[in-house]
């Protein structure tokens, strides 16, 4: 069960998820100024700061830049929980709020369980006595809350993931345990080499859940998605509507008319990063090809491109060669726009809209998401880890699994191994929120004819 | 008549109760039908086994007197699980069943303080849900402050042989009425168990010579740490014969199925799954067309042969037709059949940790009646019973092992935490720190909890930590002890390991797999006192090369240990009203109120109970 004192360093979002204008992190306990000075560049390093303070800086990753925030420092015992306590205020993105919290557990803080941090002021007597009911309720309901959030479908899904994955661990460490506990027994036992290509099997698939996490380029990072075409085909036009329907206008980089322009929307939970690009056309204007280069470039990185076309011009095949040059056909959705207006149909054509009226656009994002997913090999039906202590656990049991995995190929004796393997087992069931020690003795006996 | 503590039941578990409670100088009464029967094996005539031999071995650094038994009265020693790693190397011996009771009677008879009381228990006196006595057939009240309960299959005991039912707690000897009913108006959940053994055989009806051999090991290994090696083994060695059943076998039985009182309902307690009887391992492995069966000796003079894996409780007729259906069997004599038994138990979520009921002060139960089977677990139970009925009447702080400690820590544990439905085994996979509780180190592990409650003499725990000392010195000098490059690389190469490109020490190079610290001791060129002297000896030697050859594992396990160890010590009050913390849930609230752990890590293994309710647990603890 993983219940802890608190003695480590936890994390969690503070504010309700979802898009608002600012959203707050918070860290609590003794590594918390530790774990920020690692990921936060400001004017001087928070450890040396005064509590009570806000300072302005940058989170980081490395040499990229993940957001500008305000940090407020809090130092024990004058804090919230009564340890230290860091609140990382960034922008009200859930991308860079995910981001940061894996910035922090991966430099070693622990995701709060629900109610953990309202727990710590209690147990450090920051809440005082007569709040006790108060805190346990927050505890439970907040508990009850995620056990709710944990019955969506993508949590459903990996859950039953996980049980599949954890039973298939238990059969395995049943099949060591035979040998250990029932060596007199007349079975036959299976090898080393099998074992070891049982945990294997195991270990891949988990390798594949944790690569659904990095699938964040749809979930985290949001999908990016060019935007080509011939100069008033009406791309700014479909920007600006979508920007007015999201509603949720993130981040804006400015540029010159020339420069790419990206608006990142949030549209069904899913990050979109529009890039405007200038049409992409050989030029002999310098200036112009500079931009050009910029635009091939955009829709070369795109995961897609969507190419419009104005309904009232030929359809321009010269670009759409260009474009298939620089990708694949499948990356591409090609938009006739302007269908408010008489037209005619035109060829290839993916998705018809009108950006003045809206119509279509529906169709449109649908198709968007749709290309996004078939093109990451994920569909809405795959299992995807989105939960960051889910990540945590499948981490954590994948490491024990591959030193369960050493024991076996050393043919060290099973009590090696299950001592590994019951490890990463306790850990899967962390996810799954069950556990009981006997499941390994259950399925031995259901399996095996045991008894002189 | 008085005493400070009354054991009810002369089997393994009272051997045990009795002995260690007069051992710490009480007066003990220990009451049984027939002192005769002293430690009677009721089914195999063998102690130990894969982690019971550990248990034997644990009972044993506490000062118990099983190992000592079992020793003296052993006629095949074996070490299981050789081949594997030294965690799961468990003793096991086959006994002389007659012998083994004349020694157990010899053994409490020779410990001052216990007066051997041949009646039976009829009733319990207690007084505002405490102890004050028992009821006894011939002598009536018998007044005291301590009662242990260790009456095996005894209570309600009903044998059942095909349809025809006995009452009785064991072949030929009466069953215990009255103690149940009196537990139950006293407010306790009684449960019913099942358990069998299989025929006895007539020894010179068997065709031995075309039977497969099972012979001890070599150098057989006592159990006991108090059993002079020179002494050892006592008895003259036997053998043991393999056979199997076959499909004509199944055939037979399966004529009885119908008069199978397993089959019919007739028997309603629940039996172990470990331990089938032989139709219904027929029935649930049909696919197999062979059980294998053990033909073990019940003792150096006895003409009885004990058929272990025939365990059985068909009819007499079906039983004996399908004996002479097996190879080697085709002429046997059954001398007695196999039967089946059920008894009450008391699901054991009723008794804290100190085996004291939690409903009646005074009173504790041990063995059986907590739902375990097998003499190791009964023994275990009745010492720690023992012990703290003892401890409590002197003063002296209980006695609770940890799971991280003994496996005596885990069998308790695991009864009073999980409770159970079938009669409990106990196996290695249940100890999650089983490399650390191992049959090499249990008197490192807990000598000194039996020196503290005076049932080890100074001498003994003198001996321990001086070998406690030796240990210690000697990892610290083999860390920095090198083995030259060039001898190094001779041994290493002739048992083809990667060869080495300095001089090495020897704690590294032992880790290698095959390399044993002894022969790698044996090439160090200069003659090193400090070498030899660690050559020299054995036991200090063993502890030595297991800690530094699985170092990292034995790491990994006592990091984890220390990680939960807050929650282990975080204590929650006996007299915690569950009902009243409203925010638990309803199904922890259940629980907890049953079984009303000691600490946070006991409360954290009771299934149904969440991490949230752990939460609130804490935050309770607090106000």
């Amino acid at each position: 069960m993983n219940i802890s004192f608190h003695e480590d360093t936890i994390t969690a979002p503070a504010t309700p998820p979802g898009i608002g204008a600012l959203s707050i992190i918070r860290l609590s306990g003794p590594e918390s100024f530790r774990l920020i000075d690692k990921i936060f560049k400001g004017k001087k390093k928070l450890s040396d700061a005064d509590t009570h303070t806000l300072h302005y800086g940058l989170i980081t990753e490395g040499s990229s830049t993940i957001d500008d925030v305000v940090v407020s420092v809090f130092r024990k015992p004058n804090s919230y929980t009564g340890e230290d306590v860091i609140e990382i205020t960034s922008h009200g993105n859930p991308f860079i709020q995910r981001k940061i919290l894996e910035l922090l557990i991966a430099g070693g803080a622990r995701a709060a369980e629900p109610g953990e941090f309202t727990r710590r002021a209690y147990l450090n007597n920051r809440i005082d006595l007569a709040q006790a009911e108060a805190v346990a309720d927050v505890i439970n309901s907040s508990s009850q809350a995620s056990l709710r959030g944990a019955r969506n479908q993508l949590d459903g899904l990996l859950s039953s993931k996980v049980k599949t994955l954890r039973d298939g661990l238990v059969e395995t460490s049943s099949l060591i345990e035979l040998e250990l506990d029932f060596s007199e027994e007349d079975i036959i036992l299976i090898d080393k080499s099998e074992i070891a290509g049982k945990i294997e099997r195991i270990k891949a698939e988990i390798e594949n859940l944790l690569k659904s996490f990095s699938f964040g380029k749809i979930l985290r990072d949001g999908v990016n998605i060019a935007i080509a075409g011939k100069p008033n085909t009406g791309k700014s036009s479909l920007l600006n509507y979508l920007l007015r329907e999201s509603r949720a206008i993130v981040s804006s980089i400015p540029g010159t008319t020339r420069d790419i322009i990206r608006e990142d929307i949030i549209i069904d939970g899913f990050l979109f990063r529009l890039f405007d690009t200038a049409g992409i056309r050989s030029s002999v204007d310098e200036i112009e090809v500079e931009g050009v280069l910029r635009s091939r470039n955009a829709v070369k990185n795109a995961d897609l491109t969507v190419f419009m076309y104005d309904s009232s011009e030929e359809f321009p095949e010269d670009l759409y060669r260009e474009l298939l040059e620089v990708i694949d056909r499948k990356k591409l959705i090609i938009v006739q726009n302007k269908i408010d207006l008489p037209h005619i149909d035109g060829p290839l054509t993916d998705v018809k809209i009108s950006a003045k009226t809206g119509e279509g656009i529906e169709k449109l994002l649908h198709s968007i998401k749709d290309r996004a997913f078939v093109n990451s090999n994920y569909t809405e039906k795959s299992i995807i880890v989105t939960n960051i202590r889910h990540k945590d656990c499948l981490v954590r049991a994948q490491d024990f699994l591959e030193k369960a995995n050493i024991s076996c190929r050393q043919n060290l004796s099973g009590e090696f191994i299950a001592a590994d393997m019951r490890n990463a087992v306790e850990i899967l069931s962390e996810i799954i929120g069950e556990i009981t020690t006997n499941d390994i003795l259950n399925n031995i006996f259901k399996n095996f004819c045991i008894g002189k | 008549m008085k005493f400070d503590i009354i054991v009810i039941g002369g089997g393994h578990a009272g051997i045990e109760a009795a002995c260690a409670a007069a051992g710490m100088g009480c007066a003990v009464g220990l009451v049984t039908m027939d002192k005769k029967a002293m430690g009677r094996m009721s089914c195999n005539p063998a102690i130990g086994g894969t982690a019971k031999g550990h248990l034997v071995r644990e009972i044993d650094a506490l000062g118990g007197k099983m190992g000592l038994i079992a020793d003296r009265t052993g006629i095949q020693f074996r070490m299981l699980n050789r081949s594997k790693g030294p965690a799961v190397w468990s003793p096991r011996c086959q006994s002389d069943r007659e012998l083994y009771s004349v020694e157990a009677l010899r053994i409490v008879e020779s410990v001052p303080g216990i007066t051997i009381i041949d009646d039976s228990a009829v009733d319990i006196i207690s007084e505002n849900n405490e102890v004050r006595g028992v009821i006894t057939g011939n002598l009536g009240e018998i007044m005291c402050s301590a009662l242990i309960l260790s009456s095996g299959t005894f209570l309600n005991g009903l044998m059942h042989t095909g349809l025809n039912s006995v009452k009785g707690g064991r072949f030929g000897e009466n069953a215990s009425t009255g103690i149940t009913e009196t537990l139950l108006k006293l407010g306790f959940e009684a449960g019913r168990l099942k358990t069998g053994t299989p025929p006895r055989l007539k020894k010179d009806t068997i065709n031995w010579d075309i039977l497969e051999e099972q012979k001890g090991d070599e150098n057989p290994q006592p159990f006991s740490h108090f059993t002079n090696a020179g002494d050892f083994p006592y008895l003259p060695q036997m053998s043991c014969y393999i056979t199997h059943t076959s499909g004509k076998v199944h055939k037979v039985l399966e004529k009885g199925f119908g008069e199978s009182p397993l089959f019919t309902g007739r028997i309603k307690g629940t039996g172990p799954r470990y331990c089938p009887s032989i139709e219904d391992k027929v029935v649930r492995f049909s696919e197999k067309n062979q059980h294998q069966l053990f033909l073990e000796p019940e003792g150096l003079n006895s003409d009885l042969i004990y058929l272990n894996g025939f365990s059985t409780s068909l009819p007499v007729e079906i039983q004996a037709e399908a004996l002479k259906m097996i190879k080697g069997l085709e002429e046997v004599e059954m001398v007695r059949p196999g039967y089946a038994v059920e008894y009450d138990f008391f699901p054991p979520h009723q008794v804290d940790l100190t085996l004291e009921t939690k409903l009646v002060k005074g009173l504790y139960f041990s063995g059986q009646i907590n739902g375990t089977s097998g003499y190791e677990e009964a023994a275990a139970q009745g010492l720690i019973a023992g012990i703290n009925a003892a401890a409590k009447i002197k003063g002296m702080p209980e006695l609770v092992l940890k799971r991280s400690e003994a496996y005596t820590g885990v069998l308790i544990d695991d009864l009073v935490t999980k409770s159970t439905e079938e009669p409990y085994r106990m196996f290695t996979s249940r100890a999650e720190y089983r490399l650390l509780l191992r049959q090499d180190n249990s008197d490192r592990r807990l000598l000194k909890y039996g020196y503290e409650y005076g049932l080890i003499d100074k001498t003994s725990f003198e001996i321990l930590e001086e070998k406690n000392r030796k240990v210690l010195e000697g990892i610290e000098f083999l860390n920095k002890h090198r083995i030259e490059m060039k001898a190094a690389n001779v041994f290493l190469e002739a048992k083809g390991l990667d060869l080495v490109y300095n001089a090495e020490t020897t704690a590294k190079l032992v880790k290698r797999p095959s390399v044993g610290l002894r022969e790698l001791l044996s090439i160090t060129t200069n003659n090193n006192q400090q070498v030899n002297d660690l050559i020299s000896d054995i036991n200090v030697l063993e502890q030595i090369e297991i800690e530094l050859k699985y170092e990292g594992y034995i790491k990994r396990q006592q990091e984890l240990i220390e990680k939960l160890e807050k929650f282990e010590n975080s204590a929650i009050p006996l007299a915690t009203d569950y009902k009243s913390l409203k925010s638990l849930s309803t199904e922890g609230r259940e629980k907890l109120s049953k079984v009303k752990p000691r600490s946070i890590g006991q409360a954290s293994r009771i299934s149904g109970v969440t991490p949230s309710d752990i939460s609130v647990l804490l935050v309770y603890l607090k106000t």
